[in-house]
């Protein structure tokens, strides 16, 4: 027989951005402890529609930590206690019997609730409309093999690039700061030739509207980089700043 | 019986595409600006398309069903992605690539879209690069390959295990871009419901917008243009549980193939050999193994069936069980290509063996892929290096260490070579309406090749598309654009709502989910890696009674005129139900076994698929005829002009 454990889930519900939300708690039974947590939740809305009553709305999709829907907060950590891991790979057997968990969305003025756990990440869009890419057409460009890059540097353009874009690092930081993920993308890209060239432009425009749509600043504390599901590294963020002053006094 | 004009180029196989290129119409930059495109869906596909017409200047306006574009599931493949770039100097060219991606799909695919396929996989390299996709790459500086399975040279191209993010990342980057140019006008959140058709002066009915619901605000809007793209992938999840992301689904296809589009060879399901086995029936969707472990992982089942009964209830422990007492059955069946074997032959010959009660796990469906032999060959740090992201996320899930024990694997749907229609200019039956990616039926055949979705999805959007709708849209420069009040929009929007009223009404107990689950159960037994004629007819029947269950006990919490996710899901398990459907009727019809289509009937006597040139020697196109009547088979011969067609063969 597969192992069980019973619990008290306390789970943010806000019908909308305007309305104000409120904890409910709910009593799980006998959930298997290899069901991951999004399962869990499935079950909990099963439970819910049988009787009538509405899901608890919450972001996911491909369930195997890659596609960055999933955002939720789980016992004050985004993503929940799992190191390097999305909540959809997060599974019940972290949890005791007994236990009383506590779900809440992303929190943090640069992502509204839309409802219950869902937010808006637009923004995250908004910042790469600004800069997140090199500005080239389809077709002309050099065959790929044209231009050697070191294994090392391909390495670390890779390790930034693994961000997944889910906002976990906005939602861990006290300041709001989406530094991580600005930096990540400035990162990858400032690693390799075929972004060096329009870098500095890119540094400061996807810096600029960072600020413009509301969130905070980096002060060091590196929560986001201890809660990032791919462990994406500060260091990035050290070279964004660097990129930036760079730009900044050449203007 | 109509002949099918699949408008394939005169000419040596080489020179088609460029002779097509040479010869088709263009529109010129100034009217480029007057004529709008809708793309459906923002994956692999549909972001390298609308991108790279939004770069040639039409106005493109850009739909999915996430909150960004970049969570497409194009973002979860992990291998590779193949080009015929013959770096490694190992005797690959576009010939041979067109090969093996003809033979891999059991020779049921055209060999003009292929060939035009291996052409220009060289130039997505290209492309990536420029955009920064940080492909692995050597120490000298030039960028890495690796082998996948059906190919005897190393062509696939990778970033760790997340190629497909990567790819992904690079399109969406490309769409980034175009919407700051002011090109793409991005619709996230925003699912398509249905095609809106407009008859021109001739009274052709052309593909002229679509009616799609805000997800956010259940509104229903309506939004027009010259021509309609769809890139919405594969319909997997119609077996509940799959590979897939929770919300892939099949209903933009199904949307197009009730106004006319057809439905090209529905059958062609791909099961693939190395995902987490289910363990229960609260699990939601099921996890791939990569590909890449086959290298190194040695399949096996015990040769003793007490030894088989022991494992099924717990009483003993794998490593207890000798060399001599295992039976590594693909080796045995295989030796050329052993553990190798592509995708269909792997997962038929696991079913083979849990069905004669060889499987290993409490379900009896699941077969070990040992790292024993590796570890004790190459050291568990090496193992650990390769595989440890894979080991990591195989023990979070099942809590088990594979490094100790062996894994337990068992097949899962995965991706579906089906799909809508599409002639050489990927353009579908309707006049207007084009089909990109997994969407489309057109170049794996029978059965897809490891790292051939990732180049077909990119090789659509970024260098066939752009230049085929051209020889569309250059007909279309007089057409001013469309009002979204005309009656058309004002009757599809009206049937749209009526439907989702009526699923509102139904009032019965049942959520959309237990109802899918059911419907997955009918179609992985019935509709699975093996069927029979009888089983398919089967299926045909359960599937009507679900319809019926669906519409009697389905309950729908909530209100349509805002978010309710409740609504979304149960407007795709409506389509799902009628792929089902479709799958069946298709593969009734397809009396022969070939690639992920087997027919137990049609077998040699090793238990190896046999196809029938003979007789099926064709695309099987299924048109629409009303709901609850059968549809009707259409049939574009395959003709072989430059290759031989062969018996696959991957055991000598």
């Amino acid at each position: 027989m597969d192992k069980t454990i019973s619990f008290t889930l306390k789970v943010w519900r806000q019908r909308s951005p305007k309305e104000k939300g409120c904890f409910k708690s709910y009593q799980m039974k006998d959930i298997p402890t290899d069901t991951s947590f999004l399962e869990m939740l499935d079950i909990l809305n099963e439970d819910l529609i049988n009787k009538g009553e509405e899901p608890i709305v919450f972001d996911h999709d491909c369930r195997e930590g890659i596609c960055g829907m999933c955002s939720l907060y789980v016992n004050g950590h985004p993503h929940g206690p799992a190191t390097g891991a999305t909540t959809c790979q997060l599974y019940m057997r972290r949890f005791k019997d007994g236990d009383t968990i506590t779900v809440e969305p992303w929190r943090s003025a640069g992502f509204p609730v839309i409802r219950d756990l869902m937010v808006d990440r637009s923004a995250f869009d908004k910042i790469m409309q600004a800069g997140g890419y090199t500005s080239i057409n389809v077709g002309g460009v050099p065959d790929a093999n044209a231009i050697p890059i070191s294994k090392e540097k391909a390495d670390l353009a890779m390790d930034a690039a693994s961000c997944i874009g889910c906002g976990a690092c906005v939602a861990a930081c006290k300041n709001g700061s989406a530094m991580l993920f600005v930096s990540a993308k400035v990162s990858q890209l400032a690693l390799l030739p075929q972004g060096q060239v329009e870098a500095a432009r890119r540094a400061k425009s996807m810096l600029h509207k960072m600020d413009e749509l509301g969130f905070g600043n980096c002060t060091n504390t590196r929560a986001c980089e201890a809660e990032c599901p791919k462990c994406v590294s500060i260091s990035n963020i050290a070279r964004l700043n660097r990129e930036f002053i760079a730009a900044k006094l050449k203007d | 019986m109509a002949t099918i004009d699949s408008k394939i180029p005169e000419g040596p196989l080489a020179e088609k595409w460029s002779n097509y290129k040479a010869h088709q119409k263009l529109v010129n930059p100034a009217n480029k600006r007057k004529l709008d495109i809708i793309v459906v869906g923002s994956g692999l596909a549909g972001a390298s398309a609308a991108a790279t017409l939004g770069d040639l200047g039409f106005k493109v306006k850009c739909f999915c069903i996430q909150d960004s574009p970049r969570r497409a599931h194009s973002i979860a493949a992990q291998g590779g992605i193949n080009a015929a770039k013959n770096y490694q100097n190992d005797g690959d060219s576009v010939y041979r690539l067109f090969y093996d991606t003809i033979k891999g799909g059991d020779y049921r695919s055209r060999e003009a879209n292929v060939y035009r396929l291996a052409e220009v996989s060289n130039n997505i390299i290209d492309q990536c690069v420029a955009q920064g996709v940080p492909f692995a790459r050597e120490y000298g500086g030039t960028l890495a390959n690796r082998s996948f399975g059906g190919a005897q040279v190393s062509r696939t191209f990778y970033a760790r295990g997340q190629t497909g993010q990567q790819l992904l990342l690079g399109a969406y980057s490309a769409l980034s871009y175009q919407v700051k140019q002011g090109n793409v006008e991005l619709f996230t959140r925003c699912e398509m419901l249905d095609l809106v058709l407009i008859k021109d002066e001739e009274g052709k009915q052309r593909a002229r917008g679509i009616i799609y619901r805000d997800l956010v605000t259940g509104e229903i809007k309506r939004c027009s243009a010259h021509a309609v793209v769809i890139g919405t992938g594969g319909y997997g999840n119609t077996y509940f549980l799959s590979t897939n992301a929770m919300g892939c689904n099949g209903s933009a296809a199904m949307q197009c193939y009730r106004k006319g589009a057809w439905f090209a060879n529905p059958a062609f399901a791909q099961i693939h050999p190395t995902c987490i086995p289910v363990h229960g029936d609260k699990q939601s969707k099921l996890t791939l193994m990569s590909e890449s472990l086959r290298n190194d992982g040695r399949i096996w089942v015990p040769k003793k069936l007490e030894d088989a009964k022991k494992l099924q209830s717990g009483e003993l422990n794998p490593n207890d069980i000798p060399d001599e007492d295992r039976d590594f059955y693909l080796e045995r069946r295989y030796p050329a290509f052993g553990n190798l074997v592509p995708r269909d032959v792997a997962s038929r010959a696991a079913k083979e063996r849990c069905d004669k009660g060889y499987g290993v796990n409490n379900t009896g469906l699941a077969v070990f892929l040992d790292f024993k032999y590796a570890i004790q060959r190459l050291g568990k740090d090496v193992v650990a290096d390769k595989y440890g992201n894979l080991f990591d996320m195989y023990e979070e899930i099942t809590d088990v260490n594979p490094y100790e024990n062996p894994m337990m694997i068992f097949p899962a749907i995965h991706y579906t070579m089906g799909g809508i229609w599409v002639d050489y200019e990927l353009e579908t039956s309707i006049p207007g309406l084009f089909a990109i990616g997994e969407c489309n039926f057109s170049d794996h055949g029978a059965n897809r090749l490891g790292a051939s979705a990732l180049m077909q999805g990119l090789a659509d959007g970024y260098f066939v598309l752009p230049y085929t709708i051209q020889n569309y849209l250059a007909d279309q420069i007089q057409v001013p654009r469309f009002s979204t009040d005309r009656p058309e929009f004002e009757e599809a929007e009206k049937s749209v709502k009526e439907k989702i009223a009526k699923i509102m009404s139904i009032g019965g107990t049942r959520s959309v989910d237990s109802i899918h689950k059911e419907l997955g159960h009918i179609m992985w037994e019935y509709v699975g890696m093996g069927r029979t004629e009888e089983s398919l007819k089967t299926a045909l029947k359960k599937l009507d009674d679900i319809e019926k269950v669906y519409w009697k006990e389905l309950r729908v919490p909530g209100v349509p005129s805002t978010l309710n996710v409740e609504l979304e899901k149960a407007l795709r398990l409506l389509d799902f139900i009628e792929i089902g459907k479709l799958m069946a009727y298709d593969g009734l019809n397809r009396e022969e076994s070939c690639g992920g289509h087997f027919r137990e009937e049609h077998q040699t006597p090793e238990g190896e698929a046999l196809r029938h040139d003979d007789k099926f020697s064709y695309v099987a196109c299924w048109e629409f005829k009303g709901e609850g009547k059968a549809p009707e088979l259409l049939k574009e011969p395959l003709n072989y002009e430059f290759i031989k067609v062969q018996t696959r063969n991957y055991k000598n």
